[in-house]
């Protein structure tokens, strides 16, 4: 259980950029993706800001030279772009050579699709091919078929929005237990009507940009986004004498066992997440080089969130930003965008703004980054939380 | 490397099993496209403000996890890890309806919030105040078989010494209809015995909620050990008899060492070949169990088979409804499971007696 996992690849599609070099370019040029929404027609357009991806489902298509015929949900067309993009990037030519398996990560799924022909399917004969596409497997099964992961471990978590951060752990594991070589590991979620009108009966969208961690903050931005990774084992890095982007470090998963949907005033959860991951890096809190915060500036997070970073990390808070304000909140898909930032950081040496701060919140001195940062960094921590009390915490490492 | 066993078991089924001192003592036949289960007496195991809120999956989800934690004695568990194909359906639907019906206006977040696939998981966090990993696999018919695998992981490396978990799937009217539309369930009822000879498209549909607390430590209680499982996305170019082989051969066994085969068939015309392929070739002389005309199809069907293939190697009793044929009627030490819902998601487990 000593072995090393290491990332040999990374890709992305998000409302700041199709690809990694595109994200990275809006994250270190301060360039937000939030916008109105015009992919979906909704009541609440003019009352809600998002974080759409540009391309249509038509443009998405063309691009992944998929069939007319095809039944994918926007969710499966957004993995794809960035599964592929993973597995260019890491190289990789015939993918069974090892045994690799492809974990990702959903919560929206195929809803999409469902919402858009509920009644219709009762009538209209030609929209029944995406009845199937509901269930969250799906777009992981096309996923694997597309990038020709046959005979394998395929599977799929869900556990909201700390779903892809989970997906993360789970390769993490599978390749440290020497069960898999290879694990393509993350997650996708498209914007749909479902989530925006759950979110907006809970009352936590904002009708301006979202400002992680500021006392005035309104709520979140729900964003689209996709993202994966590639983890290999020390025997594959070794034999294909492969580079190494970083390594996943620790991880940590904690239950809050508070409330279905809240996180608790003392970010019970979250610290739990944070503790156990530093404890699997085998790192102390003043390891860490930089946060990547869930900051979802939501009421509730930001404060739950804040102190438990204020817990973990005691007098000693290491630089900190939500990327947040950049994306939206993209739910299931959130911490694999956020574990490709976090990769970013390490290989570039930046930290990224925290935007829309203005006002410290009253309940604490926290401030976090402001401006764009240069710094040599070893570590990032990437904190992803989600409904169900779900907490999550990743750390990825420059070193073994 | 340490072993894992499970040390108890709870299902809730279309049969009265959620009793565990009996074993398909009394079979429930059906006339039907789609049953339902046989429920427990919720108000025994959750308060009724709490009941009314929660929706059918998180009810069985709950108390199952409740008869499985008394049955292993334990007040809490070092993680949790549920699966479910399709998740909160009833809340999905109806959040779903009300907001197309209502043109996205007067909508009230309790059905969204509990639409979320973690429900289940997160509600017996919540009931137990278990603070520890908590996971939710939502990968078609190897969603259990993923808590299966992730279990194991943690238990074999000592990570966790008790870990509970499950398979839950409730029906969702609409959702109903709507795999009805494509053949995915039986347009006709059929009396449930008798499936395997149908000869039609599509499976019976059911739900259900088959919880184990799983350890790395043997108790007197113990059931049986899982000795390994896998999963595969897809068969590529092979066979299932030859996954099937090879899969044995990676666990030192032969086909001879397997005492019953347990096979997830469903009576679905298109489909089932898979399960004939291994019954009438390669386990051709093994003792065949089947189970999905007592539980029906649902995404976590198999956990029922699990639990099945529990209670048979800890009473050594072969109940006879779910014989396929008959080789070996005492002795039983090594069950094989195989699962698969449409040609995809195919699994193998393998249990033992301990």
């Amino acid at each position: 259980m000593s072995k090393g996992v290491a990332i040999t690849g990374m890709g992305i599609i998000s409302a700041i950029g199709n690809n990694v070099e595109e994200n990275y370019m809006s994250l270190t040029e301060s360039k937000i993706g939030i916008s109105k929404i015009s992919k979906i027609k909704t009541n609440h357009k003019d009352s809600i800001m998002v974080g759409e991806i540009a391309f249509t489902n038509k443009e998405l298509e063309q691009q992944l030279n998929l069939s007319p015929n095809n039944n994918y949900s926007r969710t499966a067309f957004l993995g794809l772009v960035a599964a592929k993009e993973a597995v260019k990037n890491a190289g990789i030519s015939n993918i069974n050579n090892y045994k690799t398996g492809l974990i990702s990560a959903t919560s929206v799924g195929g809803m999409d699709k469902t919402e858009a022909y509920y009644y219709d399917y009762l009538e209209d004969k030609s929209t029944q091919k995406y009845i199937e596409g509901h269930h969250a497997g799906d777009s992981t099964q096309k996923i694997a078929d597309q990038l020709g992961i046959e005979q394998s471990l395929v599977t799929t978590i869900s556990t909201a929005c700390s779903s892809a951060a989970n997906a993360i752990m789970l390769g993490a594991r599978l390749i440290k237990s020497g069960q898999l070589d290879r694990a393509i590991v993350g997650g996708a979620d498209c914007l749909s009507k479902f989530t925006i009108n759950g979110f907006k009966s809970l009352m936590i969208l904002s009708d301006t940009y979202n400002s992680p961690f500021d006392e005035n903050r309104k709520g979140l931005n729900l964003g689209e986004a996709a993202a994966f990774l590639v983890l290999e084992s020390d025997k594959v890095v070794q034999a294909k004498n492969k580079p190494v982007l970083a390594y996943v470090k620790g991880y940590g998963n904690a239950n809050d066992a508070h409330h279905q949907t809240a996180s608790s005033e003392n970010g019970e959860g979250a610290t739990l997440a944070m503790q156990q991951a530093l404890k699997v890096a085998k790192l102390s809190p003043s390891d860490i080089s930089y946060i990547n915060a869930h900051g979802t500036a939501t009421g509730n997070n930001d404060l739950s969130e804040g102190r438990a970073i204020l817990r973990v990390f005691e007098n000693q808070i290491p630089d900190f930003s939500s990327t947040k304000a950049y994306t939206g909140h993209t739910l299931a898909a959130a911490g694999a965008i956020e574990a490709v930032y976090s990769i970013l950081a390490l290989q570039n040496n930046v930290i990224y703004p925290n935007l829309n701060f203005k006002t410290q919140m009253k309940e604490f001195s926290l401030t976090p980054q402001l401006k764009l940062k240069e710094k040599e960094l070893q570590t990032v921590m990437s904190n992803s939380f989600g409904f169900g009390g779900n907490c999550s915490t990743l750390i990825f490492s420059k070193k073994q | 490397m340490k072993k894992v066993y499970i040390n108890s078991v709870c299902s809730i089924s279309s049969q009265k099993t959620f009793d565990n001192s009996e074993f398909l003592d009394d079979i429930i036949t059906y006339e039907s496209n789609v049953i339902p289960v046989v429920n427990p007496n919720y108000k025994d195991y959750i308060a009724p403000a709490e009941s009314r809120r929660m929706a059918k999956g998180v009810k069985m989800g709950v108390v199952a996890s409740k008869i499985a934690l008394n049955e292993a004695n334990l007040d809490t568990v070092d993680a949790i890890i549920t699966g479910t194909g399709m998740g909160c359906l009833r809340d999905s639907e109806k959040f779903l309806s009300a907001l197309i019906d209502n043109d996205e206006q007067f909508l009230t977040p309790t059905s969204f919030i509990q639409s979320t696939h973690n429900t289940v998981g997160g509600q017996i966090a919540l009931n137990l105040q278990c603070k520890s990993y908590n996971f939710t696999y939502v990968h078609s018919s190897i969603s259990f078989e993923s808590t299966v695998l992730d279990a194991k992981l943690m238990l074999e490396n000592n990570e966790a010494q008790t870990i509970l978990i499950g398979g839950v799937d409730e029906i969702g009217e609409y959702t109903i209809t709507l795999h009805q539309l494509i053949n995915h369930i039986k347009t006709e009822k059929i009396r449930t015995l008798e499936i395997l000879h149908s000869k039609t498209k599509g499976a019976v549909f059911s739900e259900g909620a088959n919880f184990f607390v799983l350890s790395n430590e043997k108790q007197a209680s113990s059931y049986a050990e899982i000795v390994a499982i896998d999963t595969y996305n897809t068969l590529g170019n092979s066979k299932i008899s030859d996954l099937a082989k090879a899969f044995l051969k990676d666990n030192n066994l032969d086909v001879e060492s397997v005492d019953i085969l347990i096979l997830g068939n469903n009576g679905d015309v298109t489909y089932d070949g898979f399960y004939n392929e291994l019954s009438s070739e390669l386990f051709k002389s093994t003792q065949q169990v089947y189970y999905k005309h007592l539980c029906g199809e649902f995404m976590t069907a198999s956990s029922f088979g699990v639990w099945l293939a529990s209670k048979i190697l800890k009473t050594q009793k072969l109940p006879e409804i779910v014989k396929l044929n008959n080789f070996k009627n005492s002795d039983y030490k090594t069950i094989l499971l195989y699962n698969q819902y449409r040609g995809e998601n195919h699994s193998f487990t393998l249990l033992r007696k301990c």
